[in-house]
């Protein structure tokens, strides 16, 4: 008898506001360890935290996003539990009534077609601080400069059926959080982080009882973790056991989960009302203004790829992917407006192959849109061939320098004069007059062969068209 | 209702005498009363209140408004090291 596996994933994404939830400090990434706190993050007595509006935007044009209600009056409260990474002793979040709530996600599901994840809700809350135990024998370290950046946390319905929907589904909402930019997502910087909720059930039982798997900050290692945990309950079960809820934390590198259920008390929250924060409200004006702002989203996008640039449906998905792929064609079509099909050719045929190989992301591409763009020009205007171009790219990955600098210095320039290319070819129908008979006679294939003799002689520099036709004219003559 | 006054205590991390904790459960309970006597008013069809005040909240932008006075906050610190502060180790 075969199983289900039922999954809803929690995800906490960090808002890339410039400054934390209740307090003006920065939020930048990597500063000097605690040098971004002040009174209130560090929950000294008698702060009072005031809420950023940008965090508020940021969670609404979310929620709009994934279709959800919004609701115009929302209340925070205090979840309490005892850490050294979280000062006050308690994280400001929204338990009772969360500023977004029933979304949903549509995701791509193998052999074609979509599925829908509902969304239960999207509440906002305050980052802990970050804990450091490695190399310490009888203390940790705390650095508090993440205490109190705004997160969103996202909890789906369980309405995953396998560890590749639930990648599938963060991967979607992933796309979708990087499309708004709402938040940078990083899942190194930990900037999207994955709690997963499973268990199994014999098709048409109730829902049995789940784990929760913490620490999965990879795609790879969500898999990995899922898998791992729903063999681990099957055998449980199958053994006459029975499954038991708690939280369990995934160690990638041995590649199992173990519990993380010392105390029963931990889980004790003892939520209550914020008594420092009066209700949240939005008005649907100021909704609707967000809802007016609201950006390109990834199939919209990949919509106006097919249709303005004319592009494949797969290309326009390829170069669709990430925003930053996006904005690197947006770019390059600005650079080089004469073909968009040709840019974009270029960019997903030859630019992503030389990166994956370099080891680049866009981003940080070796060579700029402006510059590939002008690589493109002079295809376009003759002074290169196609084929000497994908050369000059591997010459400007290498260097840096410009498609102008590398053909210069290399002497690479297209031969486009007949007298010259007249002369190359004699010299190749002197050098092969058994064949020049041949083809008199009737072999008309072996035209491409003295096409390809030419361009050899020319060490790829004479121009095809040319080559093309003056050797009509001269064979024939 | 009863009050477990050492599971209280230990969810807040407040170390209580026996004495204490003695005292302690009686006072908690009475307050608990109280409210139990207000649980008894019927609340049918009555939104729940989210704050005394009824004002709504008021909005900070998005200004980094706060400099590093690391050294000042941590001067009040037990122990810290290279700018980071020194707790008890919290994992086995």
């Amino acid at each position: 008898m075969s199983w289900e596996v039922v999954i809803g994933l929690e995800v906490h994404t960090q808002i890339n506001s410039k400054t934390k939830a209740f307090c003006g400090c920065s939020t930048e990434f990597g500063a000097e360890p605690n040098s971004q706190t002040c009174p209130v993050c560090l929950g000294m007595p008698g702060q009072l935290p005031v809420l950023n509006n940008e965090a508020v935007q940021k969670t609404i044009l979310t929620g709009l996003a994934i279709d959800a209600t919004i609701n115009l009056e929302s209340k925070f409260d205090r979840k309490n539990y005892f850490y050294p990474d979280l000062p006050k002793g308690y994280q400001i979040s929204q338990f009772t009534v969360p500023l977004v709530e029933h979304g949903h996600l549509d995701i791509p599901v193998e052999g074609g077609g979509e599925k829908r994840i509902g969304i239960t809700r999207i509440h906002m809350e305050e980052d802990a601080g970050k804990s450091m135990h490695e190399g310490l024998d009888s203390v940790s370290h705390i650095d508090l400069n993440r205490s109190g950046v705004p997160l969103m946390e996202i909890v789906s319905e369980p309405d995953m059926r396998s560890a590749d929907e639930a990648v599938a589904y963060l991967k979607q909402l992933h796309q979708l959080i990087r499309f708004l930019d709402v938040s940078g997502a990083d899942m190194e910087k930990g900037q999207f982080r994955c709690d997963a909720n499973v268990s199994v059930r014999r098709f048409g039982a109730p829902l049995g009882t789940r784990a929760e798997l913490k620490n999965l900050n990879s795609f790879r290692f969500i898999k990995q973790a899922i898998d791992y945990e729903v063999v681990r309950q099957i055998e449980i079960i199958e053994d006459g056991g029975q499954v038991v809820q708690e939280t369990r934390l995934y160690d990638s590198v041995k590649g199992e989960s173990r519990s993380m259920r010392s105390k029963e008390e931990a889980h004790d929250y003892r939520y209550f009302p914020e008594p420092d924060l009066p209700a949240l409200r939005v008005t649907a004006e100021e909704v609707a203004a967000i809802k007016a702002g609201m950006p390109e989203l990834p199939s919209q996008l990949r919509q106006r790829f097919e249709r303005e640039y004319g592009l494949s449906s797969y290309d326009a998905d390829v170069l669709s992917q990430t925003l930053e792929l996006a904005r690197y064609l947006e770019d390059l079509i600005a650079a080089h407006p004469a073909n968009p099909k040709i840019a974009a050719n270029w960019l997903a045929n030859e630019l992503l192959g030389r990166l994956k190989e370099s080891g680049h992301e866009i981003v940080n591409s070796p060579v700029s849109a402006s510059a590939l763009g002008l690589l493109l020009d002079r295809i376009a205007d003759n002074t290169i061939s196609g084929k000497i171009a994908k050369d000059v790219l591997d010459e400007m990955m290498r260097c840096g320098q410009s498609a102008d600098t590398i053909i210069e210095a290399k002497g690479l320039k297209q031969v486009s004069d007949t007298g010259a290319i007249d002369a190359m070819i004699q010299t190749v129908l002197d050098a092969n007059p058994d064949s020049v008979a041949e083809f008199k006679s009737g072999k008309d294939r072996l035209f491409g062969f003295f096409v390809g003799q030419v361009m050899k002689a020319s060490r790829g520099q004479a121009n095809p068209a040319l080559v093309n036709e003056r050797l009509k004219l001269l064979l024939n003559s | 209702m009863d009050i477990d006054v050492r599971k209280i205590a230990q969810l807040s991390r407040i170390r209580l005498t026996n004495h204490e904790a003695q005292e302690l459960g009686p006072q908690l309970n009475s307050i608990l009363g109280y409210i139990e006597q207000l649980q008894e008013v019927n609340t049918d069809g009555v939104a729940a209140m989210a704050h005394p005040h009824d004002s709504a909240m008021p909005l900070r932008s998005d200004i980094v408004t706060n400099s590093n006075r690391r050294d000042a906050l941590q001067a009040i610190a037990p122990q810290t090291e290279s700018g980071l502060y020194v707790v008890p180790k919290v994992i086995e």
